[in-house]
């Protein structure tokens, strides 16, 4: 952040990063949602999609971040999203009387995408948390000031 | 499917080159430790902290490697000329489940990782330094 | 209620992460701290219903076994994790009622509430896991949830000992993670009783064996920092004293125990082949604690640092009487009643000590928050101004002291008891002077805090509130309750749990057909979810 704290980085980074950071996005999506089927799933997706975030919010600046509201508040909605996701998609097992059943959806014949469905929801869930919690990290010890005493109220 | 066998540490990396890759973990783990109990920075001590827990990464998935018969690793695939000879697939194929270990074991280094230098931001924030030796108001 | 089991921990870790957005998107902290109660209330009916419903049994995630030598993820329920499970959630229900009024001078009550909530979670899946890695895996959750709740006030000293806590407990869980390492491939196999049973067909190889017994260092030298043990204790008296005093009531309470000495337990007694080595180290390694634990109490002028040595100091009793145990079955196989005796002296200390010294905590939180203070020399005369919790600390420093009616004497006069009875004249001798030790140091707090005249800070001290009363007053009258109910509780909570630890290898019970507990014909044994 060479030009004050919220104006980013150089124009050159911003142009490449408007080229390169949808598919750095496409990539980590395509790793999460063929977890099952190739090495990745879950966690390195999420990885890569916190990542490009990261890219653009250190390309572009916190103003601009800010406006595409991907903010601390928005990390931890996700985090917490992601998290439940994962479990209401166990918890669906019980419906089938187990816990984390993989078959309450029918499931396609193997190496297709829909061969394990239930695989394929959690890591969904996991990315989406993994991301948005990598992201929050970035963002907590990135951004953050001390301020005034947090923590205790008196 | 017949008993898994008891494997011996032997049949993992030690079959292809000999003992030289556990002693490189091995090594890395006393790196690791050697950081963490003799270096002054706190960052310097986190760095071995996760040297340390890599390197025991590092010598899980070793001991799931089996050389295979064309003098690569064999891939797990259980397809179904390997379900007929599976004791020869056992043998040669490279054991996964190590692998799902390490990726739970880095993901919850990550996590430490994560919380260790937020923590040594902090108390940066409230000594002024990261040497330990300034560190040390707890007494007793 | 056996396919709820999962639910002990599904329903935490669904509530830890609903704490943060609760806290965020709601004005007022009390629907956090309902959601919290609820979960908690709602976690320890879960764990009755576990303890009177259920035999022992066997569950399956997924309802996946793997054929004849299984490989799906399994969780057990039986005596000794039932227990347990139920001095998790009962202390963490009274800790979570004790927060909800010690917690408003913090911000951030969402963030407290969900990492209260993981931590819970991690302990709960810890004592039911029937897999090795499970047990490490949720280990580290509820450490990490630990780590960052002791430095919760973000003031040096917390940031200090959390960093502390920290660096050791990630030494503790990279030397755990070796050792599950080397124990996977010598046997093959993660899940416990399966482990158990290969390891006792290798009896015959030596060059196995000795592996097994690295390994089996490894792990207990990494499980006994989790429970403080002596030479690994270095990071509980900087970590317990700073954490808030509902976290340091959980932490020393229950953490210790359910990740440090139920995992011990396990290992010692029920995966690793009968060896008398091993329960003499054990037997080392709590001699040690007590010893140790007690002499540095004795010294300390802040109080709640005090009760943190002396919480190393009891673990040792607990330990001790668990390597008792582990000996007398390789050495005097026949001797079953002592064997009984020590298994139910441990477990009895380990349930008693998780409900008086997070009494004593409590109390000392309590303390803080009216006079401002932990020096004991600047407190004084705290029984007139405070009257409940000067009750309950008094109620507390008896237990742990040893007087009867209280539940700490029975404990303590039990391990003495086994250790004269199997012949450790010396041991039964120390444990007794430990226990004189824990006298002089509670008869210290006791002068110091409670009697005497009320000091400059105390003179404008206030009642306790009512959540914070409410919770030390259960906790005071489970002191009593449990110490003149003694014949109840050996018959319905200790005794499966020694029946369980008594099975030896294959006693987890995630293979009905070789786990065979001594027990009348009229129980079903083991059932489990196979899908056809």
């Amino acid at each position: 952040m060479t030009q004050g704290r919220h104006s980013g980085l150089s124009s050159v980074v911003k142009d490449i990063t408007r080229i390169v950071a949808a598919f750095i996005m496409l990539f980590g999506i395509y790793i999460v949602l063929y977890g099952h089927l190739t090495p990745g799933g879950g966690f390195t997706g999420g990885v890569i999609l916190a990542a490009g975030v990261v890219l653009v919010v250190l390309a572009f600046g916190r103003d601009f971040s800010q406006r595409l509201s991907l903010t601390e508040r928005a990390a931890s909605f996700c985090d917490s999203a992601g998290a439940l996701g994962f479990l209401v998609v166990a918890l669906l097992g019980y419906t089938v009387n187990t816990f984390f059943m993989a078959r309450f959806i029918h499931a396609q014949a193997p190496f297709r995408l829909f061969s394990a469905p239930a695989i394929l929801l959690a890591n969904l869930a996991i990315g989406a948390k993994v991301a948005a919690a990598l992201f929050g990290v970035f963002l907590a010890m990135a951004v953050w000031r001390p301020g005034p005493r947090e923590g205790r109220l008196s | 499917m017949t008993g898994i066998a008891a494997c011996h540490l032997s049949l993992g990396a030690g079959r292809a080159a000999g003992l030289l890759p556990y002693a490189v973990a091995l090594g890395l783990l006393v790196i690791g430790l050697y950081a963490i109990v003799a270096k002054k920075n706190l960052i310097k001590i986190i760095v071995g902290l996760l040297i340390a827990d890599y390197a025991v990464n590092l010598f899980l998935i070793l001991t799931g490697y089996r050389p295979g018969t064309e003098g690569h690793a064999g891939a797990p695939i259980l397809t179904d000329g390997a379900q007929a000879a599976r004791t020869a697939f056992l043998r040669n194929t490279t054991d996964p489940l190590p692998q799902a270990l390490i990726l739970t074991s880095i993901v919850i280094g990550l996590g430490i990782v994560a919380l260790v230098v937020s923590l040594a931001v902090r108390l940066y924030e409230k000594y002024g330094t990261f040497d330990v030796t300034d560190i040390r108001k707890l007494r007793g | 209620m056996e396919r709820l089991l999962p639910l002990l921990v599904a329903i935490p870790l669904g509530g830890g992460f609903l704490c943060p957005v609760l806290g965020k998107f709601a004005r007022n902290r009390c629907w956090v701290e309902l959601l919290a109660v609820l979960v908690m209330a709602l976690l320890l009916a879960l764990s009755v219903g576990q303890l009177v419903a259920v035999d022992t049994f066997a569950y399956w995630v997924g309802g996946w076994k793997g054929g004849d030598n299984p490989i799906g993820i399994s969780l057990v329920s039986d005596g000794l994790a039932q227990l347990v499970v139920l001095t998790v959630n009962l202390v963490g229900l009274l800790a979570v009622v004790f927060s909800t009024s010690y917690m408003r001078r913090f911000t951030g009550p969402g963030l407290y509430y969900g990492l209260f909530l993981l931590m819970v979670a991690g302990m709960n899946a810890v004592v039911i896991a029937g897999d090795l890695f499970n047990v490490y895996v949720f280990l580290e959750v509820a450490a990490i949830a630990s780590y960052a709740l002791v430095a919760f006030g973000t003031e040096s000293e917390e940031l200090e000992a959390s960093f502390k806590y920290l660096v050791l407990g990630g030494i503790s869980s990279v030397v755990i993670l070796f050792g599950i390492g080397l124990l996977y491939n010598l046997t093959g196999q993660l899940n416990l009783s399966e482990i158990a049973v290969a390891l006792g067909a290798m009896a015959g190889d030596a060059a196995a064996v000795r592996v097994v017994w690295f390994a089996a260092g490894l792990l207990l030298a990494g499980f006994g920092l989790k429970a403080a043990m002596v030479p690994f204790h270095a990071w509980l008296p900087d970590a317990h004293p700073s954490a808030p005093a509902p976290i340091s009531a959980m932490l020393s309470g229950v953490l210790i125990k359910a990740i440090g000495v139920y995992v011990m337990a396990r290992l010692l007694l029920n995966v690793l082949p009968p060896s008398a080595a091993a329960g003499y180290a054990v037997m080392a390694l709590g001699t040690a604690s007590m010893v140790v634990g007690g002499l540095l109490a004795v010294g300390q002028s802040d109080l709640k640092r005090l009760l943190a040595y002396s919480s190393i100091s009891q673990v040792g009793y607990v330990v001790l009487a668990l390597g008792l145990a582990a000996v007398l079955k390789v050495r005097a196989p026949g001797e079953t009643l002592v064997i009984g005796l020590a298994l139910f002296g441990g477990l009895f200390h380990l349930v008693n000590h998780a409900v008086f010294k997070s009494l004593l905590f409590l109390c000392s939180g309590a303390v803080e928050q009216a006079t401002g203070t932990r020096r004991m020399a600047d407190l004084g005369g705290l029984a007139g101004r405070m009257p409940v919790t000067g009750l309950c600390l008094r109620v507390a420093a008896m237990s742990i002291i040893g007087v009867p009616p209280f539940s700490g004497f029975w404990s303590k006069v039990i391990i003495v008891v086994a250790l004269a009875m199997a012949g450790y004249w010396t041991l039964a001798v120390v444990a007794v002077a430990v226990s004189v030790l824990t006298l002089l140091m509670f008869a210290k707090v006791q002068r110091d805090v409670l009697d005497g005249e009320p000091s400059a800070c105390v003179r404008d001290a206030r009642k306790a509130p009512v959540a914070m009363s409410l919770a030390m007053v259960v906790l005071a009258a489970l002191c009593l309750g449990i110490g003149l109910a003694v014949p109840a509780f050996k018959r319905h909570l200790a005794d499966p749990a020694v029946t369980a630890l008594r099975a030896g290898q294959g006693g987890t019970p995630t293979y009905p057909e070789r786990f065979r507990p001594p027990v009348s014909a009229e129980r079903p044994l083991a059932r489990e979810e196979v899908r056809p």
